[in-house]
Formats: C-alpha cells, sequence, structure tokens
C-alpha cells in the first residue's frame, strides 16, 4: 500500500520582470506553470529536462525557498503554503534539501563540527551531550571518518564534501530530501559512490526522493517514476521502465535519442530539434512543444493537451500530454523533418 | 573509551581555520606591498605616540610661556612654540590620540549603523530596501563635509557632536557596500542550505552573512578613517569641533592660520600631522584591499 507523501497542486512560479522608471511590472517568467503531479512514501521521483525547464525552480517552490505564485503544496497531509514562517521552520526538519554545487553549498568558514551541530541546534534534534555520538554517527553513515569533525570544507574534495552536505540533511532526521542536481558537478566515479550512497540510505531510512537531474543515465539509474518537464510544463509521467522503454511524448522522445550509447558501432536514430527552446517570458500557445516537435499541427497551436493517459498503449501510471499520442503510435502521423 | 581518545587526538591534530589562514595570506600579500606597509608603519607609529607620547614630551601641552612666544623650531621646541608660548610639539604629540579617538569611534558607529542598514536593506529587500536605500541616497547627496557642517551646527560644536556628525556622513558609505555584499552572498546555495534548515533571519544574518562579506567593510572602514580624521580636523579648523585650549590638530592649524606668513611653523605642524595620518590610512587601506581580493596574485 503506497501513500502519497507529496501532493503537488497545480503549482505555478511566475518571476516578474521589473523595468520602467518605477519599477513597474512589465512581464513575468513562467519558470513554472500549472504543474500538477504527487510522490510516494519511499520512492524516488526524478524530475528531468534541459536548462531552464523549470526542474530546480519546482523543488525550490516546494521547499519555499522561493514563494511560490500559487498552488498548492500538500505534505504529509498539511499544506505547507498555509503555513507562517514559525511554523514553515519548524515543518522543514521533515523536508531536506541537498545541492548542485559541493563548493558553494557549506559556510566557508565552519567546520563540519559546527555545521552538523547548527543543523541539530536549529531543529533542537538532540540534547546537546547526545549530539557528538550523533555527529560521528552520521559522517559514518555518509562515509567519513570521525578525524573530519574538526576540518574545514575547503579540506576535502568535491564528493567528500557533498556526502558533508548529505550529513547535514540527514542530521534532522528528514522524511523527504530533495536533490537538485546534486551529482552534477561531480566526476563519474564519484558520482557513482554517492548515488550508491543515496539509495542505501533510502533503503535503510525509508527515505522519499525529489531527484532533480538533467543527466538521464543517473536518473535511470536511481529512480523508480521519472517525470519529464519542458518549459515549465510536465510533458509526460512514468515509471522508469515505461519512461525509458515505450516513450510517448515527442519530447521524450527526442531527449533519449540523445543518451549516449557506449558502443561506437551502434546506429541509434537520433532525432535533432531545429531551432532554441523558446522564452518562457511569452510561452508558445497551445502545447508549448509546438514550435519544435515534428508531429505538431493546427490543433497543437492552440488546444493545451493535458496530461492522459491510454490504457491500450500506456501503463497504469504512465501519463503524456500529446493530442496525438495514439496517431503516432500507430504511425498514422509521420515526422515532418 | 574510544571516543574520549578520537576527542584527544582532534585537539591535537586540529587544522588551522581558514579565517586564519586566510590572514596569513592576506599578510603575505600586504608584506610585499611596499606603501601599504609604509602606511601601515606610519599608523602603528602613531597608535604607540598616541599612547606613550604624552609621558615622553618634556613639556606640558598647556603649559604657557609669554617670554617664549612664537618661537621658531629649535633644539628645546623642535616644532617651536604658539602665540601663548606653548610648545607645538607637545601639543601635536597630545593631539594624536584625540585624531585617532575621533577617527576610530565615528568610523567605528558608522560601520556598525552602515552594516545593520545594509543588511536589513540587502536581506530583507522589497520595500525596505527601496525605503532604507533611497534615504541613504539623501546622504549621500550632501557633500560630506556639508552634512557634517549642518549635524554639528544644529547639535553644537564639541568633540562627541563632531564624531557623531563624521559618523553619520560615514553611515550611507557602509550601507551601500554591505547592501551589495549581502546581495551576492544571500544567493549562496550554503544560505539556502541552512534556509531550509528551519534557520532563523537572525542566526543566518549573524552566522552566516555577516562573517563572509567582513573584508570590504574592514577596508572601507580603514579608508575612512581618513576621511573621517581630515573632515573632523576640518570641522575643528571651522571652530566647530574640538574647542581651545584643547590640542585637536585642526585647532591648531586655525589658530596658526593667523601668524601664517611670519611664522609659518605654527601652521605648517599640525597641517603636516593631518596629511601624514591621511596617507597613512589612505596607502594602508589600498594596500588592504589588494590584499583582501582574491583576484590579486600574492
Amino acid at each position: 500500500m503506497t501513500t502519497e507523501l507529496l501532493q503537488v497542486h497545480n503549482l505555478k512560479q511566475y518571476f516578474p520582470i521589473k523595468g520602467g522608471i518605477f519599477g513597474r511590472k512589465i512581464n513575468d517568467v513562467k519558470a513554472v506553470d500549472d504543474i500538477t503531479f504527487a510522490i510516494n512514501e519511499g520512492e524516488t521521483l526524478s524530475i528531468v529536462g534541459e536548462s531552464g525547464c523549470g526542474k530546480s525552480t519546482t523543488g525550490r517552490a516546494i521547499l519555499r525557498l522561493d514563494e511560490p505564485t500559487s498552488g498548492e503544496v500538500t505534505f504529509d497531509g498539511e499544506d505547507l503554503l498555509s503555513l507562517n514562517k514559525k511554523e514553515m521552520q519548524k515543518k522543514r526538519k521533515d523536508l531536506q534539501i541537498i545541492f548542485q554545487d559541493p563548493y558553494a553549498s557549506i559556510n566557508p568558514r565552519q567546520t563540519v563540527r559546527q555545521v552538523l551541530n547548527e543543523a541539530m541546534e536549529i531543529q533542537n534534534v538532540l540534547p546537546k551531550e547526545e549530539r557528538y555520538d550523533r555527529m560521528i554517527e552520521l559522517l559514518e553513515t555518509v562515509g567519513l571518518g570521525p578525524d573530519k569533525l574538526d576540518r574545514f570544507p575547503h579540506e576535502f574534495s568535491g564528493g567528500q564534501r557533498q556526502r558533508i552536505g548529505i550529513a547535514r540533511a540527514l542530521a534532522v532526521d528528514p522524511k523527504m530530501i530533495v536533490c537538485d542536481e546534486s551529482v552534477s558537478a561531480l566526476d563519474v566515479s564519484v558520482q557513482a559512490q554517492v548515488l550508491n550512497l543515496l539509495q542505501k540510505l533510502q533503503k535503510d531510512l525509508n527515505l522519499t526522493y525529489l531527484f532533480i537531474s538533467h543527466d538521464l543515465g543517473v536518473v535511470r539509474h536511481i529512480s523508480d517514476r521519472v517525470l519529464v518537464m519542458y518549459l515549465g510544463k510536465i510533458v509526460e509521467i512514468a515509471d522508469k521502465k515505461s519512461l525509458f522503454d515505450n516513450p510517448k511524448h515527442p519530447y521524450t522522445k527526442t531527449l533519449l535519442s540523445a543518451i549516449p550509447v557506449p558502443d561506437p558501432n551502434a546506429k541509434k536514430e537520433q532525432i535533432v530539434l531545429k531551432g532554441d527552446v523558446p522564452s518562457p517570458i511569452d510561452p508558445p500557445t497551445g502545447c508549448r512543444f509546438h514550435t519544435r516537435c515534428p508531429f505538431a499541427t493546427d490543433r497543437c497551436k492552440e488546444e493545451v493537451p493535458e496530461l492522459r493517459q491510454n490504457e491500450n498503449l500506456m501503463g497504469e501510471q504512465h501519463q503524456a500530454a500529446c493530442h496525438y499520442i495514439e496517431e503516432i503510435e500507430s504511425g498514422e502521423m509521420q515526422p515532418k523533418y | 573509551m574510544a571516543e574520549t581518545s578520537v576527542k584527544t587526538q582532534q585537539a591535537e591534530t586540529k587544522p588551522p581555520s581558514p579565517q586564519l589562514e586566510n590572514m596569513k595570506k592576506v599578510y603575505k600579500k600586504l608584506k610585499k606591498n611596499k606603501t601599504a606597509m609604509v602606511g601601515g608603519i606610519l599608523i602603528l607609529f602613531f597608535i604607540i605616540v598616541s599612547i606613550i607620547g604624552p609621558v615622553l614630551t618634556p613639556f606640558d601641552p598647556d603649559a604657557q610661556d609669554y617670554t617664549n612666544r612664537l618661537a621658531s623650531p629649535n633644539a628645546d621646541n623642535w616644532f617651536g612654540t604658539d602665540h601663548h608660548g606653548r610648545d607645538i610639539f607637545t601639543r601635536i604629540i597630545h593631539g594624536t590620540s584625540i585624531t585617532l579617538y575621533i577617527g576610530f569611534s565615528s568610523v567605528l558607529l558608522g560601520s556598525v549603523a552602515g552594516t545593520v542598514i545594509g543588511i536589513v536593506s540587502g536581506y530583507y529587500g522589497k520595500k525596505i530596501d527601496a525605503i532604507l536605500m533611497r534615504s541613504m541616497d539623501v546622504l549621500l547627496a550632501f557633500p560630506g563635509i556639508l552634512l557634517a557642517l549642518a549635524i554639528v551646527s544644529i547639535l553644537g560644536g564639541s568633540l562627541q557632536n563632531v564624531i557623531i556628525a563624521v559618523a553619520v556622513f560615514s553611515i550611507p558609505v557602509f550601507a551601500r557596500i554591505v547592501r551589495g555584499s549581502t546581495l551576492a552572498v544571500k544567493k549562496l546555495e550554503y544560505v539556502d542550505a541552512v534556509r531550509a534548515l528551519g534557520a532563523s533571519d537572525f542566526r543566518i544574518i549573524f552566522r552566516h552573512i555577516l562573517p563572509n562579506i567582513m573584508s570590504p567593510i574592514i577596508v572601507q572602514a580603514t579608508l575612512r578613517m581618513a576621511t573621517a580624521i581630515l573632515a573632523a580636523s576640518g570641522l575643528s579648523f571651522l571652530g566647530l569641533g574640538a574647542q581651545p585650549p584643547t590640542p585637536e590638530w585642526g585647532a591648531i592649524l586655525s589658530q596658526g592660520r593667523n601668524y601664517m606668513w611670519d611664522d609659518p611653523h605654527y601652521a605648517l605642524f599640525p597641517g603636516l600631522a593631518i596629511v601624514v595620518v591621511v596617507l597613512a590610512f589612505n596607502l594602508f587601506g589600498d594596500g588592504l584591499r589588494d590584499a583582501l581580493d582574491p583576484k590579486t596574485k600574492g
């Protein structure tokens, strides 16, 4: 029996663009535009998409690091956006984040001890006397020795710093962790170590992850379900297997075709899109992908496709936002290259 | 048991803190910069003089000797005497502590107030930012000395009021610098990380932002010392600051002005003292700025 730990409803995050003499609002960057999804307890949901599609913004909005413009974020049965500042500070104990840049995510003037102690102090996790043992335990959990406790961030490598970041997040016993491109800045061998650590922690501590990444290889490794975003909208959401083996949205297909294959002789059809991602200030009408989609019709320019599921073609949890899932699948529609 | 052994081991092999290491690096860079070192040594010299100087001087700064009025520099009176026959050298030595006191306290007041305004403005942003920074712009719009003059004329001329006036006109400079640095630091991920942990604004500001914006504040404070000393002397010169017979340099200079043609030494030496101390702080401040800038190679 799976329970939904986090539900996101109609989340919108617009960033105002100000200009003119009086700093009036001219327009908005529609970074995240009306997305709805849920994460089950204990699972890993990945958000993928190219730069600027709103994946990180979604993570930050859920944590209220940026106040969302509108929508509802229900965590563990409580609407986070309706909490006041004090209540939210308490609630943050259950919801942690691990950042992308291990060099920027730790205060350069604090030792590991201070970093971990501060986390526990803020949330009042343990009485003072017991904190030392807990710190040693945390370091052990993330694979660092107790001798590292009094060291400063500049004495560590990127991978070690990321482990400290993980230890800091774990220090308050969270239920869910948002991993915002958490392994993107690490080199591949260290990436694997950190990913394995994250998976082990998930199993041991029953954590739920919202994993934000642009690296499809990493996503394939760690996810239970995958959510694909394009220009602030969800284009497809499915369990990992369906998404990678049976993508339905033309954008997802393009994205997957870009995964490099470790075989120089492999012939693989690569779909190359024309043009750039349109501006999120004035996103295209209708389906946001229509300007670059090889299947686009006039209907796509006007009608916004909803996330939907076709029982014959797709798995139970598989949804895609395209008007022509069936037609493309049957070959009735051919790409116009 | 095992735990205690770990603890003692840590105490022994405690690595140097980044602050300490950073300070060493800054000092190394500073040592290579000759003009900055000259400035630094001069500042040190003035500080030492202000502490032990008054004990060593043979004369009383206020002792009048009408048989020896307006004497030119000689073996007894190195800088000559003034129109009351007081030894100018002694008076300048005694004035050093007053000058440094005015400089330090006004810069301290100004930098603390400016830092608070700058951090609040940069951290909270929006309306608070707009209101605070526009009022800082108002202060900045006045030429510094004119503003100080206005404040002193409202409060009345005294040493204390000069300090307040000079502090007030230093506030906007600090506020602007601190606001800019705050904006930069507040966007860093570690600030987001502690915010995500549920830290209060107070903790974020004092534990995470302030320690990381100290270097521009320190540089500005050093440079501001020069401006503050100059402004305070200027006010005393105009008769609005330290009142005679206080041996304040600006005040001595002001009195010496009346005898400029016949006895130039009277105005020359207090003037020189002001020039040297201001130059020292400027040189040292400039050097400090270069040394604290991580982009310059040491």
